[in-house]
């Protein structure tokens, strides 16, 4: 297949491309192995790139957003930035909510950060406790960390680098508390970068990833700010401390929808970059004999590798379209959200939350499955997937814990199967509830459809997935009602169907997802192309339903004859695609530097470079170690 | 939270009282937890000595890992090797021994683990003379050992080794050689910068004959100078994702001759005229693996699974979030179904491979004994189990601990937690000892032939009469409360793995008679096979869990709890892997739902006794080293005052004036 024409399908426009080589071959932006520096050196030349990346933006004249976007993740590689707040969460808020002469006044100043999430709470943002209460006798609002949990903690940019930040805090004005709302509070002194009295601010310490990131914590006691440094785009405090409220709320569903689809787009990118790794050290390293007296074959030919690594690589594909569809469906709506038309809002807020979980925990699980399948040297740090992993992780719980993400959802689906059951017809992705009315005057509906299920058409599999969704949200709309039967609370009988409800929410995720990627096919024109593309979209789907047979079983969609079919022809799959295995990843296009790992080189010479990597280890700076002469040689001699 | 009003939180230590959310977990538990403790620990007596050991550790504080998260590559290995010298001068003092008790209580961070697999290997393959030679320097540490296997190009596969060891008659010497770069030593621990000797696998050339792999002692660095002998290129492989302590190392060797006398002969030798001579079995080698695989399980998994499920539920009754009833107070995270639906079944896990090590290792034991009276009877049985449970508890520990770091949002990715180190480092156990895919097709490849007998008649290891053994083509269950039953899911389990043999036998038989090679037929059956291997795993697993909860009947305390646990698994099992119990429609679609009620009802029935159980495996706050996970459940003060000891708050960071100040200063002055 053609590898060239693949990448320029989804991935990079030129322009990218080009891009690329100016930061690549960039003097400037050239280091040591970040794997060998400490947490505090790692912090610095996270700055350092950072700060070079602002004034290089201005020298090459980039401000197209996209381009923007995208020469950030060339010049960091795929590390986080400690500016990364300052540029999305921090600006993006001044842009949209202060009033112009706030604008003016904050954003050419200053480094801020966005600080929202507090020790004791995370998702759940009423319950923040850090106060802000109007003074109006000197017209200014008095910040406060009540609380060891109130302490604002995790963002990033706060710890050392930050002079500002915009703190999210109840508003107390008139004695009445009015909720959550956003506050520019100066941090840090110009010119010293000292700490302002009345600030406790620092770093949180080590993490499992992010090491180049000062995530950091912020107490306040009895700080004061001017009136003017509440956002006041939508809500207000007049001098005298009356409240004036906002118009809407549901704006900022918007911002959310955007976020977690970057979240999406990430969750591909980071699957397609460990698969990248994992698929071509898989056809270099030679283990072992399949036919006694031959060679060593790769141990990409053996079956429970490829089973490893094969569902992953299609499960990349699948989410990179997934990724491209919300990000289109957002950009498409965002102009009536902006004419005021809020209509669609509502299921795509719905769909994205749930696809965000989907598609973070599946690429969180495949990282891993990755790294695990390069045995012993996956699990060294020059193998790249150890970042890959600890980097992405969090995505599981940032910007909206999974959990309760798939919940979001779910009450969405009940309430549009609720919808349904009285007799309201729904629309878009949720339209397969309407035949479930029709399905209950047929009894023998289901059953007889499942001979109809024909396992070599991806929109045959399409419908199968349909039905599991169906199935799964009824049951849990019918456990909901059950518990609520029971004279049991709103809330208890949630409770105790969320385990079904987090199901139904998969199911629903996991058929759009094999919709989109299987409506993805016709959009290919290129032949060769297709045809490879329908085998990985046939992968998923029979994958899929390999890994949850009993779904399938249990709702009468696959007969059990079925499903021995599919388990068969998953594994027929695995050898078909295994010839195009290194292409498709090659497509992904992942640049040496970007992919930063010795064992996932284009030219495959993982063992020279492995060792050349290892003589360059902190251990190994000297050849003797101090600890020889400090604890070894002293010990000798005394036993 | 109660902590907080007082109103008083700034620097001084809150540390001391337990807080009230944990404290009330633990008034309502239904069993004591002291009686728990006693009975996992084997009796009170272990208990006492147990805890004087830990206790004996702790308090010295050499063995401090207060600032371990805070530290380099470069320290934690100057601090792994501080701390396995002074260890060695306590164990001197205090006359503990190698197998004492003293090292589990260390949980980790030591350097010269390798150091003791070195002199092991000297004691299981030397013979007398080189035992009598070499173990008196070794545990007077006059030397370092290390053991180097694994190499760059190879490491399960054990036949692809490539380093050379060719005998020259004329010296009586072995010439060791590093033919090229993919037949490095790689990985071996304490080898990068420790070790002054090793145990190098490499393979036999006598007369241009090969003769596979043989060890050799080989001596690589200066025991005056600690300088690389000639011939020997060594040093870090470089950071990883743990072990930062170990200088895991490479070695490449060049032309380095050792006396004959080097080559451990306990089973096989060179002749000084170069005749090679094999004695006795070389399976007791087998068996070597076979207990290193065995005695991982306890210490480098169910330990570590044991206190990520403690830091994770003690958290999740800490941690308040969201309502769960308008107007009342926030809810601990643990009351929500699905927050016990992650941790409970993890729990109940940790318990059920406790006890299936406790199994394993009475079986070796056993086996052990027989061996040493020269019957090798039950080794194949033995080497099928250490394979496949391995490669199980390693697999679905890991994924358990990472459930239990996720189960900790925000706060689990902070090392503080403790929960990252734990994942990082149970990971490595399903890949070291053996990679797990492989370790499962080795028991496949026993229970296929073991189905292949049965089948025919011929007597079988009694671990899989079953496969022989006729059950009923359906589950008798009637409702929910049958699924509480042991026979029931027992009997499931047990026919759900059989089921699962015997049709990749089937299937491996079918291929092989349409003409496919056999072993194109193995690689074509072996995502199935592995899965089979798995399933018998499992079933064992549920089973021994079952019997020991029978045993306890004398103390019915904690009988009920166990009782409810075991449930909790096997239900959970069959809940997650509902498709191959429906496939062929031993459980049905309607008794799956009962399966499913039944499952969900026990989460919120183990939910009250969750803390206690977790309490019961009785880790130190020390031990446990985590913000999160500590008895008196003060998080989030300890995570205040722990993050502010980190360096990146005691050392001033260039990075404002180097660049943030420049970067600042030029906007300013663009304006």
């Amino acid at each position: 297949m053609c590898v060239e024409w693949e990448s320029a399908l989804f991935l990079f426009s030129s322009s990218v491309l080009s891009l690329e080589a100016l930061v690549i071959n960039d003097p400037d932006f050239q280091h040591e192995d970040l794997n060998f520096l400490s947490r505090s050196q790692r912090y610095e030349q996270a700055i350092r790139k950072s700060s070079l990346m602002v004034l290089k933006l201005r020298e090459y004249g980039i401000t197209d957003p996209d381009e923007i976007y995208w020469f950030k993740r060339i010049c960091l590689g795929n590390f986080p930035e400690p500016f990364g707040l300052h540029f999305s969460m921090f600006q993006k808020t001044l842009e949209t909510q202060t009033t112009d002469a706030q604008k003016e006044k904050w954003l050419p100043l200053i480094i801020g950060t966005y600080a929202q999430t507090e020790m004791g709470h995370g998702t759940h943002l009423r319950g923040l406790e850090t106060t802000a209460t109007y003074d109006p006798a000197t017209q200014e609002f008095i910040l406060n960390s009540p609380t060891v949990t109130s302490i604002k903690w995790w963002p990033g940019g706060l710890g050392k680098t930050s002079n500002h930040a915009i703190v999210l805090a109840q508003l107390y004005t008139q004695g009445q508390c009015k909720g959550l709302h956003a506050f520019i509070v100066p941090i840090r002194q110009l010119g010293t970068h000292e700490p302002l009295p009345g600030i406790t601010v620092g770093d949180i310490g080590p993490k499992f990833g992010y090491d180049e990131m000062d995530n950091g914590y912020l107490k306040m006691d009895n700080f004061r700010i001017p009136r003017e440094n509440m956002l006041m785009k939508y809500a207000q405090v007049e001098p005298d401390g009356t409240y004036v409220k906002p118009l809407s709320d549901k704006l900022t569903y918007g911002t959310m929808v955007f976020i977690r689809s970057l979240i999406v787009g990430d969750s591909a990118r980071s699957l397609s970059r460990a698969c990248t790794i994992a698929i071509r050290y898989s056809a270099v390293r030679h283990q072992s004999e399949l036919k006694p007296g031959e060679p060593e074959p790769q141990i990409l030919d053996y079956q429970t590798q490829q089973y490893k690594l094969f569902p992953l690589l299609a499960t990349a594909y699948a989410f990179h379209f997934v990724g491209a569809y919300i990000k289109d469906t957002y950009h498409r709506i965002s102009g009536d959200i902006h004419e005021g038309d809020l209509s669609e809002l509502p299921e795509l807020h719905a769909l994205t939350a749930g696809l965000k979980a989907f598609t973070s925990w599946t690429a969180n699980a495949g990282i891993e499955e990755c790294r695990m399948a390069c045995g012993g040297h996956g699990y060294s740090r020059c193998s790249g997937i150890p970042d890959i992993y600890v980097t992405f992780t969090p995505s599981c719980t940032y910007e909206g814990e999974n959990t309760v993400m798939m919940l979001q959802t779910a009450r969405f689906l009940v309430k549009s199967y609720t919808q349904v059951s009285s007799g309201q017809q729904v629309t878009g992705m949720v339209s397969y509830l309407n035949d479930l009315s029709r399905q209950r005057i047929q009894p023998q509906h289901v059953a007889a459809r499942s001979v109809a299920v024909r396992i070599n058409d991806p929109v045959s599999l399409v419908e199968a997935y349909k039905a599991r969704a169906a199935r799964l949200v009824e049951a849990a709309a019918k456990n909901l009602q059950a518990e609520l039967n029971h004279r049991k609370s709103k809330e208890d009988a949630w409770n105790r169907t969320s385990v079904d409800l987090v199901r139904a929410s998969e199911a629903h995720c996991h058929y759009v997802i094999v919709k989109l990627f299987t409506a993805k096919l016709a959009e290919i024109s290129n032949a060769a192309v297709r045809a490879v593309l329908t085998e990985l979209c046939l992968l998923y789907a029979l994958y899929g339903i390999s890994k949850n047979t009993g779904d399938f079983l249990q709702a009468g969609i696959l007969t059990d004859a079925q499903i021995t079919q599919v388990n068969q022809r998953v594994k027929e799959l695995l050898a078909i695609i295994r010839p195009n295995a290194v292409a498709l990843v090659d497509s992904f296009d992942f640049h040496d530097v970007h992919l930063g790992s010795v064992l996932g080189r284009y030219d495959g010479n993982v063992y020279e470079n492995m060792f050349e990597w290892a003589k360059k280890s902190p251990l190994n700076k000297t050849e003797v170690h101090e600890s020889f002469h400090k604890h070894l040689k002293p010990m000798q001699s005394k036993l | 939270m109660a902590l907080m009003e007082t109103g008083k939180y700034s620097q001084g230590s809150l540390l001391g009282s337990v807080n009230p959310d944990l404290a009330s977990e633990r008034q309502t538990a239904s069993f004591s937890v002291e009686k728990l403790t006693a009975w996992l620990d084997g009796g009170t007596e272990h208990t006492r000595l147990r805890r004087a050991v830990v206790e004996a550790i702790e308090c010295d504080p050499v063995f401090s890992r207060e600032n371990q998260y805070f530290e380099s590559q470069n320290e934690r290995y100057e601090a792994a090797v501080r701390k396995a010298v002074h260890l060695q001068k306590k164990m001197d003092e205090m006359g503990w021994t190698e197998n004492g008790p003293e090292f589990k209580a260390l949980s980790g961070d030591l350097a010269f683990l390798l150091h003791r697999i070195f002199t092991r290997s000297i004691s299981m393959l030397g013979s007398d003379q080189q035992i009598a030679k070499w173990i008196p320097l070794a545990t007077q540490y006059q030397l370092i050992g290390s053991y180097a296997q694994t190499e760059l190009g190879h490491g399960t596969y054990l036949q692809g080794l490539e380093t050379t060891a060719v005998f020259d008659i004329t010296t009586q010497e072995f010439v060791l050689n590093t033919p090229n770069i993919s037949a490095m030593k790689w990985w071996p621990g304490d080898m990068g910068r420790s070790a002054t000797h090793t145990v190098v696998f490499a393979q036999l050339y006598v007369n241009g004959k090969c003769y596979g792999l043989h060890p050799f002692i080989v001596q690589i660095r200066s025991l005056q100078d600690h300088s690389l002998c000639p011939g020997i290129t060594a040093g870090d492989i470089g950071p990883k994702m743990n072990f930062e302590h170990i200088d895991n190392g490479y070695l490449m060797l060049q032309n380095v001759r050792v006396p004959r006398e080097n080559m451990l002969s306990k089973f096989c030798e060179v002749q000084p005229d170069g005749t090679y001579v094999r004695r006795g079995s070389q399976k007791i080698n087998y068996f070597t693996m076979t207990t290193v695989r065995i005695s991982l399980i306890l210490d480098e998994v169910v330990i570590p699974l044991m206190k990520a499920c403690t830091i994770a539920i003690r958290y999740s009754v800490v941690r308040r979030q969201s309502k769960l009833k308008p107007g009342e107070q926030e809810a601990k995270i643990l009351d929500y179904q699905t927050q016990q639906e992650k941790l409970l079944p993890q729990l109940a896990a940790a318990y059920a491979f406790y006890f299936i090590s406790d199994y394993l290792q009475e079986l070796f034991d056993r086996g052990y004994r027989e061996i040493q009276r020269k019957n090798f009877d039950m080794l194949p049985e033995l080497h099928a189990f250490s394979s496949g449970f391995k490669a199980m508890v390693t697999q679905y520990s890991t994924s358990a601990v990472e459930i239990c770091l996720r189960a900790c949002g925000g706060h689990g990715y902070s090392l503080l937690s403790g929960l990252p180190s734990l994942y990082t480092k149970i990971v490595a156990s399903c890949i070291y000892e053996g990679e797990n895919t492989i370790l499962f097709l080795q028991t496949a490849r026993f229970l296929i032939k073991c189905f292949m007998a049965a089948s025919t008649g011929q007597p079988v290891p009694p671990s899989v009469t079953y496969l022989a053994a006729v059950t009923p083509e359906k589950c008798p269950a009637k409702n929910k409360l049958d699924f509480l039953s042991p026979d029931i899911y027992t009997e499931a389990y047990q026919h759900m793995a059989a089921r699962l043999i015997n049709s990749t036998a089937a299937k491996l038989q079918d291929l092989v008679q349409s003409g496919v090679k056999k072993h194109d037929a193995w690689n074509q059956c072996t995502v199935q096979l592995a899965q089979a291997a798995k399933a018998h795993c499992h079933y064992i697993t549920v089973k021994n869990f079952a019997e020991t909860v029978e045993k306890l009947e004398t103390q019915p305390g904690i009988q009920k709890i166990m009782k409810h646990l075991c449930d909790l698994f096997a239900l959970h099992g069959i809940f997650s892997n509902a498709g191959v119990f429906l496939h062929d429609g031993y459980i049905s679609g309607a008794q799956m739902d009962m399966v499913t009620a039944s499952y969900l009802d026990l989460l919120a029935v183990i939910r009250k006794d969750a803390v206690p159980l977790v309490d019961a495996f009785d880790f130190t706050d020390k031990t446990l080293n985590s913000a999160l996970g500590s008895y008196d459940g003060q998080v989030y003060q300890r995570l205040y005052e722990w993050a502010q000891k980190s360096p990146t708050n005691k050392q001033i960071s260039p990075a404002y004036e180097r660049y943030l100040k420049p970067l600042l200063h030029k906007t300013l002055s663009k304006l």
